[in-house]
């Protein structure tokens, strides 16, 4: 599958705030607009506005601030999210399912439940992670063009 | 079975997306933690939760469920009625908790099983 981003047609940069839950989901609602317009479809946009949300819950739950781009090739779809926070100490454990390291505040409103990270890898074609412990966490995640009718994760 | 349906049958009270009552409920899904939603519920599932922040909408909207009951008499935020009326989600009130709601939902048809 051709990767490069030479010929990238849309990227544009979302500033997230970590602890900013009152803004929450908002960047994820720019991107379902943005994809609704640009004409894709639901299946889709369901797909990476699920990742997407998550993502974003990461850095507004774990980091002091970060970044997501949402980059639009002609054969995929690609967001990349950078923060700077604590980072990851394991990102083995921060993938299995149920592992969570949210405090009483998080979980009270329903987030820190340790699914976050998998919902992202279940929604996207490719998925990659990488932290610095103490310093920050890159996210970025691929969903293809072409493949997407015949991936429905959770129909 | 319709949103309108379970609203008559067990008195709820509407918060928002009064326009969206006729849609078909395709079964439910009872969670307070949102990305449990995410993965697990289904599009046309009604939701019951005792979260009542905005981003409950949110959850609701991408996984296009057919709406979402607060149950134990909880009181959406003012910041959710209004998304609720901007994606048309229906948002409905119970002082039922939890489990009573489904165990009612489970008597007139509503299954947790939803077909795919």
């Amino acid at each position: 599958m051709e990767r490069t981003e030479n010929n990238i047609l849309l990227h544009q940069m979302f500033r997230i705030e970590g602890g900013d839950f009152k803004n929450a989901g908002s960047i994820s609602d720019r991107i379902k607009k943005i994809l609704k317009e640009a004409g894709f479809s639901n299946t889709l946009i369901r797909r990476i506005c699920i990742a997407a949300f998550e993502a974003e819950m990461n850095v507004i739950c774990y980091a002091s601030k970060g970044t997501l781009s949402l980059l639009i090739a002609p054969s995929f779809l690609k967001v990349v999210v950078e923060d700077e926070g604590k980072g990851i100490p394991d990102v083995n454990l921060a993938m299995s399912e149920g592992y969570s390291t949210a405090d009483e505040k998080i979980r009270e409103m329903g987030f820190g439940a340790g699914m976050g990270l998998p919902n992202i890898k279940k929604n996207a074609d490719e998925m990659i992670l990488t932290s610095k412990y103490r310093q920050g966490t890159h996210l970025e995640f691929i969903i293809y063009l072409n493949r997407q009718e015949t991936q429905l994760p959770f129909e | 079975m319709t949103i309108f349906d379970i609203v008559q049958s067990f008195g709820l009270q509407m918060r928002a997306g009064k326009d969206r009552l006729h849609e078909e409920v395709t079964g439910g899904y009872a969670s307070d933690l949102l990305s449990d939603v995410i993965a697990h519920s289904h599009k046309g599932n009604i939701w019951i939760t005792i979260q009542t922040h905005p981003n409950i909408v949110a959850v609701a909207t991408m996984k296009e469920l057919a709406g979402i009951i607060l149950a134990g008499g909880r009181e959406p935020d003012a910041g959710t009625v209004q998304k609720a009326e901007e994606e048309g989600i229906p948002l409905l009130v119970s002082p039922l908790f939890t489990f009573e709601l489904v165990g009612r939902l489970y008597h007139i048809g509503i299954s947790g099983m939803s077909p795919c």
